[in-house]
């Protein structure tokens, strides 16, 4: 089986992150994001992953080579020369997901930004019974009107309609952003910039040829830090629920904590809830954080206290140092001893020696 | 000749009263101003130890009008300290200026026959040059000199919101002098210090039985009232009477609550090198430039204080608490892992762990020379409150891990979350 990741473009949103590593590399809960998607395909039995990706790069077409071979699997890049939109690439990749004109077999299409438990051999289950064109996961929200919603049959789970940004509620189901559809469908896209959204799936819908699914606990669309930080409460629920021996213990850890078994934490330390510590992290004596995710190799230091903040690689946090309100520090940033920070964004490399009293990019 | 034979000397503290110093609020809610502690002492106390330095020194009388009761138990402790000088304290029936509370009060400034005495405005702080200034009146050049007047360069901008002085630079004899003029005249500006030969009480009567004649006192005014800087120093320049002694020393106003910080440096520094004794040496405990810490307070040995903080009696700080430029006063409770930077806590006062609360100096420019203070007013002309130095009123309970930042506490508050810029009632 084949599936098909909507990669895109340089993933602008999460910067300063993204300037240090592509989005897909950039770890959610200790693992790359991407990781996260093509691990749940696989268990699904999906053998071909193909990234559509709007650029080159090195580290992310290595990266992902090593994991092909770890997983035993084939992953491949489509590589698009102008922005192909979010149906295009499926042109693109065309012969990739329909071998020859008899290949009848699904395939899924994911946004790449979407963390939640993802329910790939359900969506199967559900394309094989309902046997039309195409299936989409949809997940609850609780303000509707800021989206697209979708509009369904509830038991056939048949899609009627889309509305954009509905003024008056007529439904709280949005398109989760994971699909699967059966190679026919590929005859309705060209090779040309196109949205699946709002070009392709109204004329599918309006066909009958469109059902979805609801999807079953926690979604998130993790392409922006305050968003990031919110999936990151919800993915570390889950586990809770589900794997609740992942979580660290002990007499100084607060709510569902995930840390990397080679990270150090000193004494006096209060940290959760919601916090993830990367490997090789070290936090000395008196430390308190919740809500933060700490990357590979930072430091922080004694004393200080940090807030729903995203700390890149080897960073390094001085002693009584505040840090909240999404802050973000990009890789190998160093906070001097003392500072506030409110809300800022460091780009990588950076040496900060002053408070950041508003939020705000520091270049 | 014995000791007590001789006239001596004698000065006097203008304190003013409770309903005076607003802008030191919320500071001057719980304790009188005169009596704010900076670095450990009651501010008054550091001209009372200056003044009791000075030789030939017999009586130092404080005048104002704050009720006796809340003076006596400094008076007493003052006479305790400094066994060398009386102190007094004289309760004003009501504020009669600064001049009017020295009139009306002669004859105990009188009694014994000084020789002379210094009159020093209580809300400043300063390197006092009294030795100087009373070798430099008695040794004038200038025949019958009744007043030495202290003054100190200040930038032209500034020396408008002073008493500006002009001098003979040779003879030193005082010139001119005018009250927060409109236009630049001098940089050369009033500190608030002077030497008065007894003489000056023939030109306050003078001046007060003119007063009276003429019924010239507005409304608002007791008939008494008199003014130093209105009634007698323009008279000095008149009579040629009047003399200026300049300094360099450190000098400046406390006018706002935010200037205690700054005094409390500057009284410090000058402790690092007159009474080393008083500073903080723990041998356990971390600590960074001078630091006054009362003996009966408790630092846990990972706090790290420093530098220019002053630690009040029965303060206890928490473990691995850092506290910078920062005056804490009495019974205030801090928790684990905060940090307090730049703020003035009040009496009795709980702070929880990692809590921040710091504030923004108001330092006097750096980069010019002879720059004073700036006594910003409390709203910006946009009506934001100007960022300054974070004062918490008494028994205010900070909750742990909120920040509290450039904003004023009122006492008595529970604080429930973070605050920036704000003046919380």
């Amino acid at each position: 089986m084949k599936a098909l990741i909507l990669v895109g473009g340089y993933g602008t949103r999460l910067r300063p992150l993204t300037l240090s590593r592509p989005k897909p590399l950039v770890e959610f809960a200790n693992k790359p994001m991407l990781l996260h998607q093509i691990e749940a395909l696989v268990e699904a039995g999906t053998t071909h992953v193909v990234l559509a990706v709007s650029y080159h790069a090195d580290a992310l077409e290595s990266e992902m080579a090593q994991e092909a071979q770890r997983l035993g699997i084939t992953i491949t890049f489509s590589h698009e020369t102008e922005p192909l939109g979010t149906a295009g690439p499926l042109a693109l990749a065309r012969d990739v997901l329909q071998q020859d004109e008899d290949d009848q077999e699904p395939f899924f299409v994911l946004n790449s930004d979407v963390i939640c438990d993802f329910p790939f051999q359900a969506m199967l289950d559900f394309h094989r019974n309902h046997g039309k064109e195409g299936t989409i996961v949809v997940t609850r929200v609780d303000e509707p009107s800021k989206y697209g919603v979708v509009i369904y049959h509830p038991e056939s789970g048949q899609i009627d309609k889309f509305v954009e940004k509905p003024q008056e509620f007529v439904s709280n189901k949005i398109n989760a952003g994971l699909y699967m559809f059966s190679p026919k469908m590929l005859s309705r896209i060209q090779l040309r910039p196109t949205s699946i959204e709002k070009e392709v799936f109204p004329v599918m819908a309006s066909e009958g040829q469109l059902h979805c699914m609801e999807l079953d606990g926690f979604w998130m669309d993790v392409g922006q830090p305050k968003d990031y930080l919110t999936g990151m409460c919800m993915y570390l629920k889950s586990i809770k629920d589900k794997h609740p021996q992942q979580l660290q213990t002990g007499p100084h850890i607060v709510g569902n904590v995930l840390i990397d078994p080679s990270a150090k934490i000193g004494t006096h330390c209060r940290i959760g809830p919601n916090v993830i510590i990367g490997p090789n992290v070290v936090i000395e004596d008196g430390v308190c954080m919740k809500r933060t995710t700490l990357m590979k190799g930072s430091r922080i230091q004694s004393h200080t206290w940090l807030d729903s903040c995203i700390v890149g690689w080897r960073c390094q946090v001085g002693r009584w140092v505040r840090m909240e309100n999404v802050s973000v520090l990009g890789e190998d940033v160093i906070v001097k001893d003392e500072l506030y920070v409110n809300g800022g964004k460091v780009l990588p490399h950076k040496s900060i020696g002053v408070s950041v009293m508003e939020p705000q990019i520091i270049m | 000749m014995s000791p007590s034979a001789c006239p001596g000397l004698k000065a006097v503290i203008l304190i003013a009263g409770p309903m005076k110093g607003t802008r030191f609020r919320p500071l001057s809610l719980d304790v009188p101003k005169p009596l704010f502690p900076v670095a450990g002492l009651p501010l008054i106390q550091h001209h009372i130890e200056a003044l009791s330095q000075v030789d030939q020194m017999r009586e130092i009388l404080i005048l104002g009008f704050y009720p006796n009761h809340e003076m006596n138990d400094f008076v007493q402790d003052m006479n305790h300290q400094y066994k060398a000088v009386t102190v007094k304290y004289l309760q004003e029936y009501t504020a009669l200026g600064t001049a009017g509370g020295i009139y009306h009060f002669r004859d105990r400034i009188m009694s014994g026959n000084p020789e002379a005495f210094f009159v020093l405005n209580g809300d400043i702080c300063a390197d006092f040059p009294l030795h100087e200034m009373i070798a430099f009146h008695q040794a004038s050049a200038l025949p019958d000199v009744m007043t030495t007047i202290l003054a100190t360069e200040a930038t032209k901008p500034q020396s408008l919101n002073y008493g500006c002085v002009v001098e003979d630079k040779h003879t030193h004899q005082m010139l001119h002098y005018v009250e927060k003029p409109n236009s630049y005249i001098s940089s050369q500006i009033n500190c608030g210090v002077y030497v008065f030969s007894p003489e000056i009480f023939q030109v306050l009567a003078d001046k007060y039985q003119q007063r009276q004649r003429r019924s010239e006192t507005p409304d608002t005014e007791e008939p008494e009232s008199m003014w130093i800087e209105r009634d007698i120093l323009s008279h000095m320049v008149t009579i040629g009477r009047g003399q200026v002694f300049s300094t360099t020393n450190w000098w400046s106003q406390i006018k706002t609550a935010g200037s205690v910080i700054y005094a409390n440096r500057h009284y410090l520094k000058l402790f690092a090198q007159s009474h080393p004794e008083r500073l903080y040496r723990a041998t356990d405990t971390q600590t960074i430039g001078n630091v006054f810490v009362h003996p009966s307070a408790s630092i846990h040995p990972t706090a790290v204080m420093g530098p220019n903080v002053s630690i009040g009696p029965n303060v206890i700080i928490g473990k691995g608490t850092r506290i910078s430029e920062s005056i804490i006063l009495a019974d205030t409770s801090i928790g684990d892992h905060s940090l307090i930077k730049h703020a003035v806590l009040g009496m009795s006062t709980r702070v929880g762990h990692w809590t921040r609360i710091e504030g923004t100096p108001n330092d006097p420019n750096p980069n010019k020379a002879f720059a004073k203070m700036d006594n910003l007013p409390l709203f910006s002309q946009e009506g934001k409150l100007n960022p300054s130095v974070t004062v918490i009123g008494c028994n205010v309970v900070v909750p742990s891990e909120v920040i509290v930042l450039n904003s004023i506490v009122l006492p008595h508050k529970q604080i429930r979350h973070s605050f920036k810029n704000e003046i919380i009632l």
